[in-house]
């Protein structure tokens, strides 16, 4: 960071970024469509088809772990807007998955009632949709619940963000992980908290289960619609949650483009020289805290309507983990990469591992437990990925560069050659 | 690295009025802190010392495994999040050791002698892993973003738990393993002191010496702080860097070899998970002293255990010390970033 390094391929294809919101929208939009498409095949086509395709189907693509994967996603471009675009290192994101799941856990379950002993005759509802028998509580509309997370995180964000400020890139991860790991057990240790614990905010261990039903609102007028989607209706939830997360790739394509996407990327390169050119440092940390953590918001209350219910023990420090490990595997800043690599990471976490393991000890005769090696495997891919391809899958043209070129030291740069190291990896930087 | 002349003349002392208000908060927390601490020791002292010195234990565990993380960040300035899970590694090994090869149970010669082996053997080994970690996936990543090694750390780690994981280790729940003095222990007034307490103190003390001792004293020690300094003035002076730095890791895992030993001593059980949360701590412990310095690490080491004990048995209760340890780490970046005995840094330009 010391030197201006000396760029030893030309920029290829430094052309401006496309100004105009074509590519932001036409991308999402693609991606609904592909949703859409899945969504028909799921509803429509697949109970048509024979048996056997079926099964295959349902084995190595469960809709509820396509469900679940597209929710990583969503946390991963949460994410991605921390690290990738602002390179502000982030190591609690899972707080804000928390967060998310809670604030639905209070608004959008009978939970409310148990929170203070007084409050047991509570009853709100706002064009809830609570299950049958469950209608005592605070019961908002989800698309409500949404919108309220989104604010309660990216404030959240912020009271997180601000201490950190004047702390530079390790000191700024260990903050975080300080609240990761404070706010998970604040989840597990809620159930008697204030004066004489008299008051339950978060259940303790045993979660706020069930969660409401999703309302279909203005849809259900077309016909075949439900009007609810219950914990079965899990093809419909997927329209919901594909749905969110276009609109999340398609808000930080679109972010990515102003002002605030442009002032984000100056200070991730170098964020003295960003400050001299006038971008408000304070503001434009803060806000890129605010706008990660809010996409942790909507995330977290989907996912807390895909479980049916909210788990403290779900929150732990791995999931930061495997987070970051998305967006720098699926390639950061790059939103299709995160994208990608949120996909393929939480498939592979899911079903993909066991059931490649399946068709291993089928061809083999083998009596290998595939999962049972996640971690080796997971391991591994983080290692191997950081020596040879540190960019990532689908890496972003600026990012490649940057951590290409080999960082020249101090006396190098004066003019000094250090046996032969630096050209070595000059040669290799310009090889790829 | 090296300040020009006309750099240092411009950088000037300033006091602003918010700096010296989040000074002053800091230092009305910390007297608070001690008022508490101070209370509980006058209202009930003999809970209070039993208390100091269980967490006087766990607090040289602390210092032991944040010696090595300490070291490594002064060096190469990587929080090596896989430290922790080496000190797991090497608790279990020590327990195969001691029961499986020799079945130690109680306190005889025969045992002291298992134990005193398991101690080489788990320090050998420890620092032969993470040798060879630095070695394979380490050294490649000195020159690229921090980023990188972080990740691979992260990833070593993932690979380490894999191998705990393992049936012949401790398999995937926690293990139960019999220990040389069990529970017992000796009174001094109405205090209990456990032995395995002194003899956690007894071996950790000399090592954190034989440390500083190292590093201040010996030629390799210098090697390291020139190489922390500046790598490349370093190499030109004709220090060889990447020896040096093997050396350090070769340290850190040996004191994390030791404090696995002695953490399976006191406490008898082993899991594959145990050494993140426990890295974790040690390393709150080593950025409370100021990291990259050793003393800071230790004296860390001790603060955090202390409170920890003391947090545990007076104040919000064990279920909580997690969030009195990370809390204090937030405290401490905001009000004072560089540690107890750490020197404030300058920003690189």
């Amino acid at each position: 960071m010391t030197t201006t390094p000396e760029i030893t391929t030309p920029p290829k294809e430094l052309k401006p970024a496309k100004v105009g919101s074509r590519s932001s929208i036409a991308w999402p939009l693609g991606f609904l469509g592909v949703a859409v498409l899945i969504f028909v095949l799921n509803q429509w086509i697949l109970p048509e088809a024979s048996a056997d395709v079926q099964s295959g189907f349902r084995e190595w693509l469960p809709m509820s772990a396509v469900n679940e994967a597209v929710l990583w996603a969503i946390f991963a471009l949460g994410l991605n807007i921390v690290v990738g675009y602002s390179g502000l290192l982030d190591l609690g994101y899972v707080a804000f998955w928390g967060i998310g799941g809670y604030v639905a856990g209070w608004l959008m379950a009978p939970f409310a009632n148990q929170v203070a002993p007084q409050w047991n005759n509570l009853k709100i509802s706002v064009w809830g949709h609570p299950l049958p028998g469950q209608d005592y509580g605070i019961h908002l509309n989800f698309w409500l619940v949404l919108i309220i997370a989104a604010v309660v995180c990216a404030l959240a964000g912020v009271v997180i963000g601000a201490p950190t400020l004047r702390l530079k890139s390790d000191y700024l991860a260990l903050v975080t992980l300080g609240f990761g790991e404070i706010l998970p057990e604040v989840f597990r240790n809620g159930e008697r908290v204030g004066p004489n614990g008299a008051w339950n905010i978060t259940n303790g261990t045993k979660g706020i289960t069930p969660v409401d039903q999703i309302g279909t609102g203005p849809f259900q007028l077309i016909p075949g619609v439900p009007d609810l989607l219950g914990p079965f209706d899990l093809t419909w939830k997927f329209i919901v949650y594909g749905g969110l997360l276009a609109l999340a790739m398609f808000v930080s394509l679109r972010i990515r483009e102003g002002r605030l996407g442009r002032a984000w990327l100056a200070i991730r390169e170098d964020e003295l020289a960003a400050s001299m050119m006038g971008v408000p440092l304070m503001r434009t940390k803060l806000s890129a805290y605010a706008v990660g953590a809010s996409f942790g918001g909507i995330g977290g209350v989907c996912y807390a309507t895909h479980v049916g219910g909210v788990l403290a023990d779900r929150f732990t420090f791995s999931v930061s983990i495997i987070l970051l490990a998305m967006v720098v595997l699926g390639g950061m800043g790059n939103v299709w990469g995160v994208t990608i690599g949120a996909l393929g990471l939480a498939w592979i976490n899911s079903t993909g591992l066991s059931k490649f393991g399946d068709v291993y000890n089928d061809v083999t005769g083998g009596n290998v437990n595939f999962a049972s090696h996640n971690f080796l495997i997971f391991g591994a891919v983080l290692v191997l990925f950081m020596l040879f391809r540190r960019e990532g899958l689908i890496p972003e043209t600026r990012t490649k560069q940057v951590l290409q070129e080999p960082e020249r030291g101090e006396i190098e740069s004066l003019g000094a050659e250090m046996e032969g190291t630096a050209e070595d990896t000059a040669a290799e930087g310009a090889h790829k | 690295m090296t300040q020009t002349a006309v750099a240092a003349s411009e950088v000037k002392p300033r006091r602003l009025p918010r700096e010296i208000a989040l000074t002053l908060t800091g230092y009305t927390l910390l007297a608070l802190v001690l008022l508490w601490a101070l209370f509980q020791l006058i209202t009930k002292p003999t809970e209070f010392a039993q208390l100091f010195i269980a967490g006087l234990g766990n607090g040289a565990l602390f210092a032991l495994i944040a010696l090595g993380y300490t070291m490594v960040y002064g060096i190469i300035e990587l929080i090596n999040f896989s430290h922790g899970d080496l000190f797991m590694l090497a608790t279990v090994l020590s327990g195969i050791v001691c029961v499986s090869w020799f079945s130690v149970d109680s306190f005889t010669l025969g045992a002291v002698g298992a134990v005193a082996l398991a101690l080489v053997l788990a320090m050998a080994a420890a620092a032969a892993l993470n040798v060879a970690a630095e070695r394979i996936a380490y050294r490649r990543l000195r020159r690229a973003p921090k980023l990188a090694p972080l990740i691979t750390a992260v990833g070593l780690s993932f690979a380490y738990q894999w191998f705990g994981q393992r049936q012949f280790m401790t398999g995937s729940t926690s293990k139960q393993w019999s220990t040389m003095f069990g529970s017992d222990g000796f009174n001094i007034g109405d205090i209990r002191v456990p032995y395995t307490t002194v003899i956690v103190i007894a071996v950790t003390i000399p090592l954190l010496l034989l440390m500083v001792y190292i590093v201040q004293r010996t030629r390799a020690g210098k090697a390291m702080r020139a190489v922390a300094q500046d790598q490349d003035a370093a190499r030109l002076m004709g220090i060889d860097v990447d020896r040096t730095i093997a050396f350090t890791f070769a340290m850190g895992g040996a004191l994390a070899g030791a404090a696995g030993l002695l953490y399976l001593q006191s406490i008898g059980t082993s899991n594959y998970n145990l050494g993140f949360r426990l890295g974790l701590i040690a390393f709150v412990a080593a950025v409370l002293g100021g990291i990259g310095n050793l003393q800071g690490a230790v004296l860390g080491g001790f603060i955090i255990g202390i409170l920890q004990g003391l947090n545990d048995g007076l104040g919000l209760g064990q279920q909580w010390s997690q969030t009195v340890v990370f809390a204090l780490l937030i405290l401490l970046m905001v009000f004072k970033p560089e540690g107890i005995l750490g020197s404030p840094t300058t920003e690189k330009v």
